[in-house]
């Protein structure tokens, strides 16, 4: 106040202003608000993917007895059963328990990364953020392994009305019952995949400006954070899918 | 409650801060690809107004059709085109119009014109801030806008028309190219609009949520904030949490139409022939679509509300009525604005039940609203008034919320709604309620918040002229929709005068085209006195409504960064108008309790 020749001065509460109430810089503010809008986004998905499946009759039968059919939705266990270099061999989720622990495992090295970003680590923050990009990697890669599965199907496929059989699943069509669960098994995780692919772009960004020694210079890897903050969200989200569309 | 050394540092430290600010810019940093928060805020109030424009075009067109049904529009010809045929607008295009007019209001106008104008100018300048928290993400949240603007633009001029399934864009009939024209690539192009639309929200609302957060100056506590900014930052909140779920429906949507997938489609034949989308649910979209569009109206309405209690308090010359119930008001409404949204769809078939939970929700959002009519109406009570064209829209807009609010409670009984549904009775409830309202509140903030936007003053007899012929439109135009709805009158009708029933509402038609047309009209006086100000208007001084908030302490054309100084500091609330003791009728935010020792209040005392 330059016309005021006071000496009161305002006060200095958390909300007080002038100070950053909830401890945290405006970027790292502007990425948590961005994750709880990107949860909207995919809590939108979910609860399609809910309804739709509700709409669509259970498998009432013996586990034993099942087979694929557009009357009813399917089980889970019984569509997501390979593992490559097991042709043929029965093993339900194992794939899908492997990829999960992959991107589990990527959660605990960006912690890793984030910490060592604390104690001004580079060479830590550089070893970290790689493993990260690897298991990013890795998990992309098994998904696609995953997909291209889902799509090419197996030898027995599914026999139609008119007597022909279809093998594997698109969005239109789909061996394993009703389209709509093909549709939204290629949204959905295509949608979560995106937003890994997204993700390693990002761990790519941060570790090369990380080798360059911009977050040295800057005196902090608040960057390696929110990033991190991202990775977290994204394995986060894997977990809910993962629930929906293999275990229930 | 004094320190001598703090504030000596605190000097030394801005004033170096202050020197940064201050490089030479360009033409194109200085005014397009701007990153300072006054001039995107001008950016978005430029674009609102051109669009403004073009949805109100829309609107007299299709009006001109319902006025007189039997009519030739021969002089329509140069300008639509192969629209008209031998006098006759085309039927396809009509719903063209009606669907551009509701995306262009609701969306580009009354959200991205309203929001992207006021919240990024007001929010730095009110809580005493440089600038917003990121002014390369504030820049590229214009940019998207703008592209988005752009896609919309040109699919006015597509051959297959623009998308033309209503704002609503229900499926089947917008999932399905083949159906209508307005489903070919109008609605592609209507989808990746808003997607980009829907971009350049979250870019702008992550910025507004977090600037009010970490950067009000010292001593801005939340209840010392203005009105406005609670509103902005409310607005915000509810852009980030309902945007999303439209984007989720959108996306399904393209996929619905472009790769063959059956989120929302089901058992459809057209021509004859089965279409092979299986499973899907088109009321499933309605639900994901009102659960934006709910909130949505929401958006629309709730700056003006902190704009209209603002100009209020300052042109009545009183503290605002009630502050805390003002904010608590605004926190209820938020909330209850995410669990109504099926009152949209009570006719959809779903569970009467769940329509009744729907409807006691919805009853309950009178409350809240009530709370600010009545607050409005008791800060003007035996207040000193200024009828300034900016308090003259503010109080209008008292009386549009009121008259269209009304009209709400009957729209929200489940079983009042079987009759009024798709009928004008709803368009006028909601032209009246958000539409012509949060348009009033944009003008309020447009005529209030000028000098400082330019410099300049608007001319106020021209404001008057302006604001007498819309108020007075509107209500010629709306008022008789009510009874149209009543007896039933179908929205969205080409055509109605093939209908016995309805050909006895020709006279009252015509006569709502006529005040349409005339409150068109009027805003081309807004026009002219906008353009003409801004270059030759008279000269405003730095605070010349003599209110108390923090924009008013800037020069009269704040630079960038605002202040010249250091960011003054707050002291008191917003609303210390006509304080008994004080000289001045006004008390600026920025003035100590030790210096006002003549007028301070009891418990102000102990902060002298």
């Amino acid at each position: 106040m330059s016309t005021s020749t006071t000496l009161e001065a305002p006060n200095t509460g958390t909300w007080d202003g002038g100070n950053e109430p909830l401890k945290a810089s405006y970027g790292k503010l502007m990425m948590w608000f961005f994750l709880l809008s990107d949860a909207f986004t995919f809590g939108a998905f979910l609860i399609v993917y809910g309804l739709s499946r509700h709409k669509h009759l259970p498998y009432t039968g013996e586990p034993d007895a099942f087979t694929f059919s557009t009357e009813w939705w399917p089980i889970p266990e019984k569509v997501f059963n390979a593992f490559p270099g097991f042709h043929g061999v029965d093993l339900p989720l194992a794939f899908v328990a492997l990829m999960t622990m992959i991107l589990i495992l990527s959660s605990v090295t960006m912690v890793l990364a984030v910490e060592a970003g604390h104690r001004m680590d580079k060479n830590d923050v550089q070893k970290w953020l790689l493993w990260t990009i690897l298991f990013g990697a890795i998990f992309l890669g098994c998904q696609a392994w995953e997909w291209a599965h889902f799509i090419t199907g197996d030898e027995t496929g599914m026999l139609m009305a008119d007597g022909t059989r279809i093998f594997g699943a698109n969005l239109t069509m789909n061996q394993y019952g009703p389209p709509l669960f093909a549709d939204l098994f290629f949204f959905i995780t295509g949608f979560h995949g995106t937003h890994v692919f997204s993700g390693v772009i990002l761990l790519l960004m941060i570790f090369i400006n990380t080798v360059n020694g911009v977050y040295h210079k800057r005196g902090h890897y608040e960057m390696v954070e929110k990033v991190g903050l991202y990775w977290h969200f994204v394995d986060l989200v894997w977990v809910f899918v993962f629930t929906f569309f293999y275990l229930i | 409650m004094s320190s001598t050394d703090i504030s000596i540092n605190k000097d030394v430290h801005h004033a170096h801060e202050e020197h940064d600010h201050h490089h030479d810019q360009n033409f194109f940093e200085k005014y397009i690809f701007s990153q300072d928060h006054k001039v995107i805020g001008k950016q978005f109030l430029f674009m609102g107004i051109f669009w403004a424009f073009i949805g109100g075009f829309l609107s007299i067109l299709f009006r001109l059709q319902l006025g007189w049904p039997d009519a030739t529009f021969t002089f329509l010809e140069p300008i639509l085109g192969g629209w008209v045929a031998n006098g006759k607008i085309d039927p396809e295009f009509y719903l063209a119009m009606v669907t551009m007019h509701g995306t262009i209001m609701v969306f580009f106008v009354l959200t991205a014109g309203l929001s992207g104008t006021f919240s990024n100018f007001l929010i730095p300048l009110q809580i005493g801030a440089r600038d917003m928290a990121s002014g390369f993400m504030n820049m590229l949240s214009f940019w998207f806008f703008f592209l988005a603007s752009i896609v919309m633009f040109i699919s006015l001029f597509l051959e297959t028309g623009p998308a033309g399934g209503g704002w609503t864009i229900y499926p089947p009939l917008s999932a399905l190219p083949q159906a209508i024209k307005g489903s070919a690539g109008g609605m592609t192009m209507w989808l990746v609009s808003m997607a980009l639309f829907i971009v350049s929200q979250l870019l702008g609302g992550v910025n507004y949520i977090t600037t009010v957060i970490n950067l009000r100056t010292k001593g801005m506590s939340m209840t010392k904030l203005p009105l406005t900014i609670w509103a902005f930052f409310l607005t915000a909140i509810l852009g980030l949490l309902s945007f999303p779920v439209l984007f989720s429906a959108a996306l399904l949507l393209i996929f619905d139409r472009s790769f063959g997938t059956s989120f929302y489609l089901s058992d459809i034949y057209i021509g004859g022939e089965a279409l092979a989308h299986t499973g899907g649910s088109p009321i499933l979209f309605q639900h994901l679509f009102w659960f934006l569009g709910h909130p949505e109206v929401y958006i629309v309405i709730l700056p003006t509300f902190g704009i209209v209690s603002e100009v209020i308090a300052t042109n009545a010359r009183k503290p605002i009525f009630g502050y805390r119930a003002m904010i608590g008001s605004l926190l209820g409404i938020s909330l209850l604005s995410f669990v109504v949204w099926a009152h949209h769809m009570f006719v959809t078939g779903m569970n009467p039940f769940l329509g009744s939970v729907f409807m006691f929700l919805t009853l309950i959002i009178a409350v809240p609203s009530a709370v600010k009519v009545f607050n409005w109406l008791a800060t003007l009570w035996r207040g000193n008034i200024r009828f300034t064209t900016a308090m003259l829209f503010a109080v209008a807009f008292v009386s549009l919320f009121i008259s269209g609010g009304l009209t709400g409670i009957i729209l929200g009984n489940s079983s009042l709604d079987i009759q009024l549904h798709d009928t004008y009775f709803v368009i006028a409830h909601f032209h009246l309620v958000m539409g012509a309202a949060a348009f009033f509140g944009m003008f309020t903030g447009v005529y209030h918040w000028f000098p400082k936007m330019f410099g300049r003053m608007l001319d106020e007899k021209l404001g008057a002229v302006h604001f007498w012929m819309t108020f007075v439109s509107v209500y010629l135009v709306f008022m008789p929709m009510h009874y149209l709805g009543i007896a039933g009158f179908p929205r969205r009708y080409y055509s109605w005068s093939t209908f016995e029933a309805f050909n006895v509402f020709a006279d009252m038609n015509s006569f709502i085209s006529i005040a349409a047309i005339m409150g068109f009209s009027a805003q081309f006086i807004f026009l002219f006195n906008f353009i003409y100000s801004i270059f030759r208007g008279r000269r405003a001084s730095a605070n010349p409504w003599h209110s108390n908030t923090l924009e008013w302490t800037t020069p009269p054309l704040p630079g960038h960064g605002n202040w010249p100084g250091e960011i003054p500091a707050v002291y008191r609330w917003p609303y210390d108008y006509s304080k008994p003791g004080s000289v001045e009728d006004y008390i600026p935010q920025t003035v100590p309790f030790s210096q006002t020792q003549s007028s301070n209040l009891p418990n102000e005392r102990d902060q002298e």
